[in-house]
């Protein structure tokens, strides 16, 4: 097989675009968090944007290659080395047949996308091969990547050059302290006024379960409910509903403390009120924040989330242009 | 009326009624039926949900607003639909009192309202049963509505098909396991339901079904047409087994001769209120026909 993992990080997992379609029966869509690194990686090697690559979180992995290939780093600031010697992320690099990539230590960032030509062809689970390991879906065996894993790839048809790269004002790179934009909604009227505006004004921290499910903040006031008799099935915690399906991006806030924002691989329902969406521009974002992230939500309309996601499709389409 | 509302710029979400009720699961499938056979160009997926349902959209392909309009439009049709439901009827083997989920909420005791007993023996005690058997045949007796399949993959909600008076309540740990073994019956709230996997979990443990209802590699032979077995709409019955029995069902699973018995019924709400118990022993009959 062409690529032979040496050793695989925190958490690799092969990730592509996703399989929207199943999240009525508890299946979410899943695929890269940081989803426009992983399509910019992936036409930088000549793949089609939603190829699988590999999506490393906070430590990269070590992969010796048997074949030659192109490859691109892109997303988190996860320096690349190959047989030792380092190079640029946001760049299409030549590997040639026994060389090994490894990385340096997280710079920026929280994940970083690998694209490989070809693109990773492990057997695709419900038309996608992102890995869900809760349920057994994608990846390896429906796993995450482990050492001794074989990764096969895909034909590489593209005409990639290596040496080829995205400009500086073209990378998104997470900075220090992070705002995300969020559509208030969905069980908005359950908590206090004074709640809803100390939510947007606190500044709240990357808690340390931050993974594909979901992200966790805290360091904010606790919510105050507006005051009923909690309706039949609810369960008798105020922000307990009659379980309900989670909106992905959607924010809950059990107990009224530590708000968690879902990501791509969401639980699709639950008991918790929610407050309202991070919009889907933002949500790539969320991928690249490390725990201990000073983080704001910043109160949008509907306009400007739509605005917002032009913004970043526009974007999109200057990089396929420069890749082109 | 329900209330419409936007989650981000990508999900309308519907909420039909705040209380769980046979009346709100229903008027909320009806929505989604509407919604479907609408074929609304944008929309990409419709989850529904106990007592209220979530559309899906792509904003680049229809306004938000645009979509809401036409959502709230098609309420009053659906109102309209008659409350009756194709469906199957399954029957569900439960091992109670299992030595699995028994060791699990030991594990877990301190996480519990009462470190002192068991699962079972406080959710008899809340509802007022004097003993875990008579609570068991509670469980067991009347049939059962899948009113939500989803949390994680394939994971079936029920609630009970009896007046509000009979159904059980109960609350969920004070603090969620960080593990449940897979295929445990569960409860929390008014709810019912079977972990499809393992995992992390609040609701109370009162036994396992030896019945594979999550099977991601499709070798068991009634989930060869799609993985997940459950889905909205359908009726479960248990059925309290001992262990012996567990331990063939288990040995047929794994040797894929374990079929479920299930039986296609049709349901009506109408029929249901104006006699619970007599719609409940025609699907009974229809079960154990043939």
């Amino acid at each position: 097989m062409p690529i032979d993992v040496i050793s695989a990080g925190i958490m690799t997992t092969i990730q592509d675009l996703g399989r929207p379609g199943y999240y009525h029966l508890g299946i979410p869509m899943g695929g890269a968090m940081d989803r426009f690194a992983l399509r910019t990686a992936n036409l930088l090697v000549g793949n089609d944007e939603g190829a699988a690559g590999l999506e490393a979180a906070f430590l990269g992995p070590e992969l010796e290659f048997t074949e030659d290939a192109i490859i691109a780093v892109c997303g988190a600031e996860l320096p690349p080395r190959i047989d030792g010697e380092q190079q640029p992320t946001w760049t299409a690099l030549g590997v040639g047949k026994g060389q090994v990539l490894s990385f340096d230590f997280l710079k920026l960032g929280a994940r970083a996308y690998i694209a490989v030509s070809g693109g990773i062809s492990t057997p695709p689970a419900l038309g996608s091969r992102s890995t869900y390991p809760i349920g057994s879906l994608g990846g390896v065996d429906g796993r995450a990547v482990q050492p001794g894993d074989f990764l096969p790839l895909g034909q590489a048809g593209g005409t990639a050059k290596p040496g080829m790269s995205i400009p500086g004002e073209l990378r998104r790179l997470p900075g220090s302290s992070a705002e995300l934009r969020v559509l208030p909604g969905l069980y908005w009227h359950r908590i206090t006024e004074g709640a809803q505006q100390g939510f947007f004004d606190d500044t709240w921290m990357v808690a340390n379960e931050a993974d594909r499910m979901g992200y966790r903040f805290k360091g904010g006031r606790q919510l105050e409910f507006v005051p009923r008799e909690q309706p039949y099935s609810a369960g008798s915690n105020p922000s307990n509903i009659t379980d309900a399906c989670y909106p992905y991006g959607s924010i809950q806030v059990p107990n009224g403390a530590e708000p968690i924002v879902l990501h791509r691989d969401a639980v699709s329902g639950g008991g918790y009120f929610m407050l309202g969406t991070v919009v889907s521009a933002d949500m790539d974002l969320i991928g690249q924040l490390q725990p201990n992230t000073p983080t704001r939500f910043v109160k949008v309309e509907m306009d400007a989330a739509l605005a917002a996601r032009m913004n970043r499709a526009s974007m999109l389409d200057r990089i396929r242009e420069a890749t082109a | 009326m329900s209330r419409f509302t936007f989650g981000g710029d990508e999900h309308i979400f519907v909420e039909v009624d705040e209380a769980m009720s046979l009346e709100a699961f229903f008027a909320s499938l009806a929505m989604t039926n509407a919604v479907r056979s609408a074929s609304i160009d944008g929309v990409t997926e419709i989850c529904p949900a106990n007592a209220s349902f979530q559309i899906k959209f792509d904003p680049d392909r229809i306004h938000p607003h645009a979509l809401m309009d036409r959502l709230k439009s098609l309420e009053e049709d659906a109102e309209k639909s008659e409350s009756k439901l194709d469906t199957r009827i399954i029957e569900v083997p439960v091992l109670y009192q299992d030595p699995w989920t028994h060791k699990t909420l030991m594990r877990f005791r301190e996480r519990h309202q009462d470190p002192d007993g068991t699962d079972l023996e406080y959710a008899a005690r809340i509802n007022g049963y004097e003993t875990v058997e008579a609570f068991i045949d509670a469980h067991s007796g009347a049939p059962w509505l899948v009113s939500m399949v989803g949390f994680v993959s394939g994971l079936p909600f029920l609630y009970q098909m009896v007046d509000r008076s009979r159904q059980i309540q109960v609350p969920k740990y004070l603090r969620p396991r960080t593990d449940t073994p897979k295929q445990t019956v569960g409860y929390g709230g008014s709810f019912s339901c079977i972990y499809s996997v393992r995992g992390a979990g609040g609701y109370q443990m009162f036994g396992i079904t030896p019945m594979t209802i999550y099977d991601p590699r499709q070798e068991v032979p009634y989930l060869q047409d799609f993985m997940v077995f459950f889905r909205p709409g359908d009726i479960v019955k248990w059925r309290s087994i001992e262990r012996a029995e567990y331990d063939r069902i288990i040995e047929d699973m794994q040797v894929g001769r374990f079929e479920p018995r299930m039986r296609d019924v049709v349901f009506s709400l109408d029929d249901f209120n104006a006699d619970l118990d007599g719609t409940n022993a025609g699907l009974m009959e229809a079960l154990h026909a043939d």
